[in-house]
């Protein structure tokens, strides 16, 4: 067999852990060959060791049948690898062309020459129907575009070994059908392609042969078309996993969080548009309502308004019956609102203290753990081994550990532990799941679920339409700012949601829909009463 | 608890190679300047603070006193992830306040002291507070804020000084002595170390040092503190006010600034308020103190006597015609290297780490 890279018995250590331990990864000539793992399994870091940002301790890397030494991104580049990075590298304000050719541009007495150079990359675009204008800014297209773009990059440099890193994380439905045609045909151009991935809906559509990490070890290398999901997914994990997600009926009772007309207004100058746009909704205790859209449609600045980490141009939020629009973040935190955020590193944690500090980030000041102003350390680390034992939150020194060291889905572990631990009355799950394996995953998911049954009301912000239909009772689809739907998980396809998170379609009835339930409420309450 | 420990004991390794490599440089300056009298002069600088017994180790608690302070301001604001380059403008202008209220108000009998005191760290935390509001509200650099604080400090003092007859003495262009009743108490000291210009202000300046590490240690105020240093998205998140942080962050360590000006003008040993154009060097030294000491508390005591120390040392130089300026380079290279430090700590933690990787290993096999 022809094989046109193999890393064979790569072993990678850091500091107390073994990144890679004796790992073989052998990629065919033009086959898409998927590599699969769990979060901190060891795919980042293998990727790493063959641009040449690590030296492995041991094992040899192989391209083409020939020995070689890779010092940095520039010698594969030579050797003809190329990558797309899960997060672009391009200039936002240069263009698509500009982006192409930069680190490589053509130039004739030190000036400039774009001629040959558009050439090349309208054919190559041509070529793989990638439908890029050359000429458009990098801030004006969509991420679907700024993709394609990347792979442009590695095909303007002639690369024939392509590694795409997680390229489906950002991508609407349509974008990633279309980004699995464009593997294709390169595929059927001869190009060899590493997809590293966790999901395994993806591997079944596009990869020919699929190789397994778990922890930092090689478990295996399986065809394909010959292995069902299930049997992916427990080479991953370990074990047996649920990928479907056990839920009930939802038992919607009183309204915890209500928001009326929330607007925020853009601050960036030059901007017009609302950032939300009159957005009103309700949650009852023990539903999950979801918020789904695409990136940057305005989910992030309606639950900063929301939360208060940013302001509220105009409109209200209600919790639990009182106006909380302009109360600080620690009166809703201290009244039932429980948040987690986004960003976990820029928001969830302060990642340079300690598991247990990071714990009681919320709590730290109440009587628990405060005597006259002196933090109780014996309480608090008492809290985090209560915490670390009842979530299984895995790190290596314990309540001791700072969290920068520890692994994503372990942080992300931490977060909701701390977020479900204060028995909140209405939880903000924003991507709760991202970047998660499957295995935490299926944890994160099963915790919401418990917390919806024993009677909260959890409104989740998710950009996977899986965990969308999988998780919600309702979904509101946001699109700029608006929500321009409310649906029924149960009577919507994943296509037609994807339909209306482009804004494709626009539901007419949603506002009478809206006026629809808040009678529908008033009734319930009603009813309620009379008990 | 054993974590906690070694990453100590890395810290204070490390200081101390900054330390060698400092002193190895000075060797080097010496012998280029004068090579015959360069050991001599080498062993001065190392044991030259102890050639006058209990009187000189006094000398050098006395010269420490007010770097320990200024380091300490510098080591907390950096704790509290802002770089307080303004101990300078703080300390001068603290210290303005103790020297006025010790002229000024001569009827206060025994509190006297205590009230100069006092009046010291509410100058300096006002120096403090301007950059800590500047930041929090407009998010005006706190680096360029006080410096510019600094020299706003030094001509308002001078001028002051200058401007109001009670207070100058034109025949020596400086202040006027401060009353015996604002001097601050000797506390023993001179009993201990006879002869020497210590006094109760080194206490207070312990007292301080173990004030401040109680505070961003054990308090949820300094949990608050250190946490909006590390990451203020995610204070704010946890509904910590990061901006009422920021600014108390920059107060306390003007305060703490202030005192030692106000502990060294009022230390009865003949030092004024001068009425010159350059920034006081104390709050200099104390960014070298608090990155010696790994702005640890604890760890800047020690670099602040250190200094000190060395400093004592360094005016016997002149004995074997070197300039006193050796010692300043010598500290300088320190400083540089103990700005290495980081890089050290990691070489030491790799090696343990290879260490106990082997150690696991081979207990593996055994068993």
């Amino acid at each position: 067999m022809d094989y046109v890279i193999e890393m064979l018995n790569i072993t990678k250590e850091f500091p107390g852990i073994i990144a890679n331990d004796n790992i073989t990864l052998q990629l065919e000539k033009g086959e898409i060959h998927a590599l699969l793992g769990e979060n901190g399994a060891g795919k980042s870091t293998l990727m790493s060791v063959l641009f040449g940002m690590y030296q492995p301790e041991k094992g040899t890397i192989k391209v083409k049948g020939k020995e070689v030494q890779i010092k940095g991104p520039l010698d594969a580049n030579d050797l003809g690898i190329g990558m797309v990075h899960q997060h672009f590298k391009l200039v936002h304000n240069f263009t698509v062309l500009q982006n192409i050719v930069l680190g490589i541009e053509d130039t004739k007495h030190g000036i400039l020459r774009m001629e040959d150079a558009r050439k090349k990359v309208v054919a190559l675009s041509e070529k793989y129907s990638l439908l890029v204008d050359p000429d458009a800014l990098i801030s004006d297209i969509t991420v679907g575009m700024q993709q394609r773009v990347e792979i442009l990059k590695m095909l303007y440099r002639d690369n024939d070994i392509l590694i795409f890193d997680e390229p489906t994380a950002v991508l609407t439905p349509q974008e990633i059908d279309e980004l699995m045609q464009i593997m294709r045909d390169l595929k059927a151009e001869g190009k060899s392609i590493l997809f590293i991935t966790h999901k395994l809906n993806e591997i079944k559509a596009v990869a020919d042969r699929c190789s397994v990490l778990r922890r930092g070890k090689y478990i295996g290398t399986v065809n394909v078309e010959d292995t069902d999901k299930e049997a992916m997914s427990e080479m991953m994990v370990g074990r047996k996993v649920n990928l479907t997600v056990d839920k009930g009926e939802a038992k919607p009772t009183d309204v915890v969080l209500e928001v009326e007309n929330l607007t925020v207004k853009a601050t960036r100058e030059g901007h017009t548009k609302n950032l939300v746009n009159d957005v009103s909704f309700k949650v009852r205790k023990g539903e999950i309502v979801c918020i789904a859209g695409i990136d940057g449609n305005g989910q992030t600045e309606l639950v900063h308004a929301i939360t208060g980490l940013d302001s509220i141009s105009d409109g209200k939020v209600i919790l639990n019956g009182e106006d909380v629009s302009k109360k600080s973040i620690r009166y809703k935190n201290t009244h039932g609102m429980s948040h987690i955020p986004e960003d976990r590193h820029k928001h969830g944690l302060v990642l340079d203290y300690n598991l247990a500090y990071n714990l009681v980030l919320q709590q730290y000041f109440e009587k628990e753990f405060n005597n006259h102003g002196f933090i109780r350390n014996d309480k608090v680390n008492e809290y985090a081994d209560l915490l670390i034992e009842q979530f299984d939150i895995r790190s290596g020194q314990g309540k001791e550990t700072i969290t920068r060291s520890m692994s994503g889905g372990n942080q992300q572990k931490a977060i909701v532990a701390r977020e479900i631990k204060k028995n909140p009355d209405v939880m903000l799950a924003v991507q709760p799941t991202r970047g998660l394996d499957v295995g935490a995953i299926e944890y994160i998911h099963r915790q919401l679920v418990k917390q919806r049954d024993e009677g909260c009301a959890i409104l989740l912000v998710s950009l996977e339409l899986e965990e969308v239909m999988n998780l919600s009772d309702r979904i509101l689809v946001i699109f700029e700012g608006s929500i321009v739907a409310d649906l029924n998980p149960k009577e919507v396809t994943v296509q037609e949601l994807g339909l209306y998170m482009a804004g494709a379609m626009q539901d007419k009835t949603h506002a009478l829909q809206g006026t629809a339930h808040a009678k529908q409420d008033k009734q319930e309450e009603g009813a309620q009463d009379e008990k | 608890m054993k974590n906690k420990k070694q990453i100590d004991f890395s810290g204070a390794l490390s200081s101390i190679f900054a330390i060698l490599i400092g002193l190895l440089v000075g060797l080097i300056v010496l012998l280029l300047c004068n090579s015959k009298q360069a050991v001599p002069g080498f062993m001065m600088i190392l044991t030259g603070s102890l050639t006058h017994g209990l009187k000189g180790i006094g000398q050098v608690f006395y010269y420490a006193t007010p770097i320990i302070l200024t380091g300490l301001s510098v080591g907390f604001a950096f704790k509290t992830g802002l770089f307080n380059i303004g101990a300078s403008g703080q300390f001068i202008v603290g210290g303005f306040g103790a020297v006025f209220v010790g002229i000024m108000c001569k009827n206060l009998g025994g509190v006297h002291w205590i009230v100069a005191l006092a009046a010291s760290v509410v100058f300096g935390a006002v120096w403090g507070f301007v950059p800590g509001f500047l930041k929090a509200h407009f998010n005006v650099n706190e680096v360029i804020a006080s410096i510019m604080m600094n020299y706003i400090g030094m001509y308002a003092v001078n001028w002051t000084v200058k401007g109001y007859k009670p207070l100058f003495n034109n025949l020596r262009n400086e202040s006027n002595t401060v009353a015996v009743t604002a001097q601050i108490p000797k506390m023993g000291f001179d009993k201990i170390f006879p002869g020497s210009s210590v006094n109760g202000g080194f206490l207070i300046a312990i007292v301080v040092i173990i004030l401040i590490y109680l505070l961003l240690n054990k308090t949820t105020f300094g949990y608050e503190l250190k946490a909006v240093g590390f990451n203020k998205d995610a204070s704010k998140y946890a509904g910590i006010n990061e901006k009422k942080s920021i600014i108390l962050s920059m107060t306390i360590a003007g305060a703490i600034s202030g005192l030692a000006g106000g502990l060294l003008y009022l230390a009865g040993t003949g030092k004024h308020i001068e009425i010159v154009d350059t920034l006081a060097s104390e709050g200099f030294s104390g960014i070298s103190v608090a990155l010696l000491g790994v702005c640890h508390p604890i760890g800047i005591l020690f670099a602040g006597i250190f200094i000190a120390y060395l400093t004592a040392g360094g005016f016997y130089l002149q004995l074997f015609e070197f300039s006193t300026e050796i010692i300043d380079i010598i500290i300088a290279v320190i400083i540089y290297f103990s700005a290495f430090a980081l890089i050290v700590k990691t070489m030491i933690a790799k090696t343990r780490q290879r260490k106990e990787i082997k150690k696991e290993q081979e207990g593996g096999k055994k068993a």
